[in-house]
C-alpha cells in the first residue's frame, strides 16, 4: 500500500496496464515526454517507450479516429482529451462512431477504448476547461461513463475500463486531482464498472451523488450528523449504467433521497436518477426526490465559481427540505 | 512578400495524370502498368459486371426490394481500378458510394443488399475480410483510416489503409485532419477522393477555391496527384504506386480521381437536372470508362461482345440469387439489436432485453 492522490494512482493504473497488455496504447496532446499537462502519464513514455505512450498533433476529432482505427487493428487505445470541454471537437467519433462500432458491424468490431479526460470545476479554469458534460454521454447508448471520487476508486474503476472491452469515458475531477490522498495498493486489482459504492451509512435520506460532489455531500452528511440526522452517501462511481440495486436498496431503508450533481440542473444525470427511483420505488417514498445542480447558465466565469457551483450548504438546505417535506 | 502566381504554380504541379484516352489508345506508354492480359480481362469484367449492378440496384430501389442507394455508374474505374491495385490484408474504409469496392474486397453481394435495406447482417464482415461498412458520416472514415494506417505500422504489417471520399468530403475537418495526421506519423495510408463534380447539386466550385483537390496534399506535407478518374489503367497505376510507397515506409499518398456520376446523388428523391445539365452527362458519357476501355482491349484482341454478354448474364444471375438470399434473411429482432451493443449488457439492456423476449414471443 501507499498514500497516493488520484492523479497518482491513475497514473498506476496505466503503468500496471501498459504492462499487462502490449496493446495499450497512450496516446494525446503532451502525453508523452511533457508527462501530460496534469502530470497524469508522468514517466510512462520513459518507461515503454514512444512507441506505446505518444504526442498527437493538436486535433481532438483525429485522436477520436486514430482512436478507432487502432483499435480495429487490435489495438487497446487510451486516449486522453485534454479537457473534456473540447469534447465536441470529437463528438462524432465518440457518440457517433466508437459507440456504435460494435453494434454496426454486427459484432464483427468491437473498440475496446477508454477516452480520459478531466473536467470539473472549482480551480479557477479558463473558459471550456471545467464544464460537467457527462450527461451528452450518458446518453449515448453504446457508451458507459465512470467518474471516480476517490484515489483507490480511480485506479481499479480506471483498470476496469480499460479490460473493457467496449468504449468507456473516464472522467477526472481537476479538483480531485491532488485534494488528498489515499491507501492505494500497489499491486493491481478491479472495481467492476456500473457498481455504485456506499460511502457512508444512514437511514434518514439517501444521496445520490458522484464527482465532487461524494466529498460535498460528506461533508454535508457530517455536518447533519451533529443535528441527528443520518445520511447515507452513495457515490455512483459510473453514472451510465448506474446502479439501480444499490439506489433502490437504500431508498427502500431511508424512504428519502436528494440527487446531487456539479451539472446545470437541465445536464448531468440526475434527472435519470430521480426518473428511476420513481419508476421502482414511488411507494417507498415519504417525499419527492429532489436535486442539487448547478443553476441553468453556461458555466461561470472563474471568479464566480463560488457562488455558482453547488456545495455542501446548497446539500444541506436541500436535505432539510425533502425531511420537512 | 505575397507571391500573387503561387495559385498558378500550384496548379501547373497538379496536372491530370491519364495512361488511355477517351478513344482508348495509350498516351502515355511510360506510366502504362504491368498487367497480364488476364488482368486486364478481369478489370473489364469487374467494371462491366458493376455497370449492370448499378442499374439492376436502381431498378430494385425503384421496386421497393432495395434501400438506401448511392448510384455509381460512370465511377467504375476510380472504384475498380483502386481496389484492384489492393491486397487482401489492406484494409478499406469506404464512404456511403463505395459498395463496389467492398464486394471486391470479399463482401457477398447479398450483404451489400442487406446494407442497403438496412439490416445488421448486412454489416457482418466475413473473416478476413478488412473493411468496415460504408461510412454514413462524410470523412469520419478519413480519420479512422489513419489510425488503421498507424495501427498496420505498429503491426508491421506490409499493409495499407485505402479510403475514398467525394470532392464535398474534402472540404470537411476530418479530411484534413486525417491526412495530417497520417503525415504527421508517416502512416500507409492511401486517401482517394472521387471527384465526381458534385456534391449532390453543389458543383466542386462552391467547395474551394483551390483548382484541384489533389493540391491539399500540400498542407501536409506528403504528395497528391491528380489521375483521370475515367481512365482505370491510370487510376490503378497511381494506387499501386502510393500502396509501393506506403509499404516501403514512404508515408501516404492523396490521390484526386475526376470521375462523373450518371446517375442522381441517391435513390432518395435526388433528381439530377434540377443542377446539371444534359450537355453537361452527355460530355461525360463520351469519357465512360468502360467505352473507352473496350476499345483498348478490342484493339489488343482481348475483349468480344460474347464475353461481355457471358459477364452481364453472369452479373445478372448473381444478383437474383443474392436478392433471393436478401429476402430469405430472418427478420432482425429488437433482442438482436440489444445483444450487439455490448460485450455484456448493462442492467437496462438486461431488462429491455426481457421485456422484448416476452414481447417477441406472444
Amino acid at each position: 500500500m501507499a498514500q497516493m492522490t488520484m492523479i497518482q494512482a491513475i497514473t498506476n493504473a496505466m503503468r500496471t496496464e501498459l504492462k499487462n497488455d502490449p496493446n495499450v496504447l497512450i496516446f494525446g496532446e503532451d502525453v508523452g515526454v511533457n508527462g501530460g499537462v496534469f502530470r497524469a502519464t508522468e514517466g510512462l513514455q520513459q518507461e515503454f517507450g514512444e512507441d506505446r505512450v505518444f504526442d498527437t498533433p493538436l486535433a481532438e476529432s483525429a485522436i477520436g479516429g486514430l482512436a478507432i482505427g487502432l483499435a480495429l487493428e487490435g489495438f487497446r487505445p487510451v486516449p486522453e482529451i485534454q479537457f473534456f470541454g473540447f469534447v465536441y471537437e470529437v463528438m462524432d467519433s465518440l457518440s457517433g462512431q466508437m459507440a456504435r462500432m460494435r453494434y454496426r458491424s454486427g459484432g464483427t468490431f468491437k473498440a475496446p477504448i477508454t477516452v480520459r479526460s478531466p473536467f470539473g470545476g472549482g480551480v479557477k479554469t479558463p473558459e471550456l476547461h471545467a464544464d460537467s458534460l457527462e450527461g451528452l454521454l450518458a446518453q449515448q447508448p453504446g457508451l458507459k461513463v465512470v467518474i471516480p471520487s476517490t484515489p483507490y476508486d480511480a485506479k481499479g474503476l480506471l483498470i476496469s475500463a480499460i479490460r473493457d472491452n467496449d468504449p468507456v469515458i473516464f472522467l477526472e475531477h481537476m479538483k480531485l486531482y491532488r485534494s488528498f490522498r489515499e491507501e492505494v495498493p500497489e499491486e493491481e486489482y478491479t472495481i467492476p464498472l456500473g457498481k455504485a459504492a456506499v460511502k457512508r451509512e444512514g437511514k434518514d435520506l439517501t444521496i445520490v451523488t458522484y464527482g465532487a460532489m461524494v466529498h460535498s455531500s460528506l461533508k454535508a452528511a457530517d455536518e447533519l450528523a451533529k443535528e441527528g440526522i443520518s445520511i447515507e452517501v452513495i457515490d455512483l462511481r459510473t453514472i451510465s449504467p448506474i446502479d439501480i440495486d444499490t439506489i433502490i436498496e437504500s431508498v427502500k431503508k431511508t424512504n428519502r433521497a436528494i440527487v446531487v450533481q456539479e451539472a446545470q440542473k437541465q445536464a448531468g444525470v440526475a434527472a435519470n436518477v430521480v426518473a428511476e427511483i420513481t419508476e421502482r420505488a414511488i411507494l417507498d417514498l415519504e417525499a419527492p426526490v429532489l436535486r442539487v445542480t448547478a443553476p441553468d447558465t453556461v458555466f461561470p466565469f472563474s471568479m464566480a465559481e463560488d457562488v455558482w457551483l453547488p456545495n455542501y450548504t446548497d446539500i444541506i438546505e436541500k436535505v432539510k427540505v425533502v425531511l420537512n417535506f | 512578400m505575397i507571391d500573387k502566381t503561387i495559385v498558378t504554380k500550384i496548379e501547373e504541379m497538379f496536372k491530370t495524370f491519364q495512361v488511355l484516352n477517351e478513344e482508348g489508345q495509350i498516351v502515355n506508354q511510360e506510366a502504362m502498368p504491368a498487367l497480364s492480359d488476364d488482368q486486364l480481362k478481369e478489370l473489364m469484367r469487374r467494371m462491366v459486371y458493376t455497370r449492370v449492378l448499378d442499374q439492376r440496384s436502381i431498378s430494385l430501389n425503384r421496386q421497393g426490394r432495395l434501400g438506401f442507394y448511392a448510384p455509381t455508374a460512370g465511377q467504375e474505374a476510380s472504384q475498380l481500378g483502386s481496389q484492384f491495385a489492393l491486397e487482401k490484408e489492406d484494409w478499406i474504409l469506404p464512404g456511403y458510394r463505395d459498395v463496389p469496392q467492398l464486394i471486391w474486397h470479399g463482401l457477398p453481394l447479398h450483404k451489400a443488399f442487406l446494407f442497403s435495406r438496412g439490416h445488421y447482417v448486412g454489416n457482418q464482415m466475413p473473416e478476413g475480410v478488412n473493411a468496415l461498412p460504408p461510412q454514413i458520416i462524410i470523412a469520419a472514415q478519413i480519420i479512422q483510416a489513419t489510425g488503421v494506417a498507424l495501427g498496420l505500422k505498429k503491426r508491421g504489417k506490409k499493409a495499407v489503409a485505402i479510403t475514398y471520399t467525394g470532392d464535398g468530403g474534402s472540404s470537411q475537418g476530418d479530411f484534413y485532419e486525417g491526412l495530417n495526421f497520417a503525415g504527421a506519423y508517416n502512416a500507409p495510408a492511401i486517401f482517394v477522393v472521387q471527384n465526381n463534380q458534385f456534391a449532390i447539386s453543389t458543383p466542386v466550385e462552391k467547395q474551394t477555391a483551390a483548382k484541384t483537390i489533389a493540391q491539399k496534399a500540400i498542407a501536409v506535407g506528403f504528395p497528391g496527384i491528380q489521375v483521370d478518374g475515367m481512365d482505370i489503367l491510370a487510376v490503378y497505376a497511381a494506387v499501386k504506386e502510393a500502396r509501393d510507397r506506403a509499404i516501403n515506409g514512404e508515408g501516404p499518398t492523396l490521390i484526386e480521381t475526376i470521375t462523373y456520376r450518371y446517375g442522381p446523388h441517391t435513390m432518395a428523391g435526388d433528381d439530377p437536372t434540377r443542377y446539371r445539365t444534359e450537355e453537361l452527362t452527355n460530355e461525360w458519357e463520351k469519357k465512360d470508362p468502360i467505352v473507352r476501355f473496350r476499345k483498348f482491349l478490342e484493339g489488343k484482341g482481348l475483349w468480344s461482345k460474347e464475353e461481355e454478354e457471358k459477364v452481364i448474364e453472369q452479373a445478372k444471375e448473381d444478383i437474383k440469387a443474392a436478392i433471393k438470399k436478401t429476402d430469405e434473411t430472418p427478420k432482425q429482432k429488437v433482442t438482436d439489436l440489444i445483444d450487439i451493443m455490448y460485450e455484456n449488457l448493462p442492467y437496462n439492456l438486461k431488462e429491455q432485453r426481457e421485456e422484448y423476449v416476452r414481447k417477441e414471443s406472444k
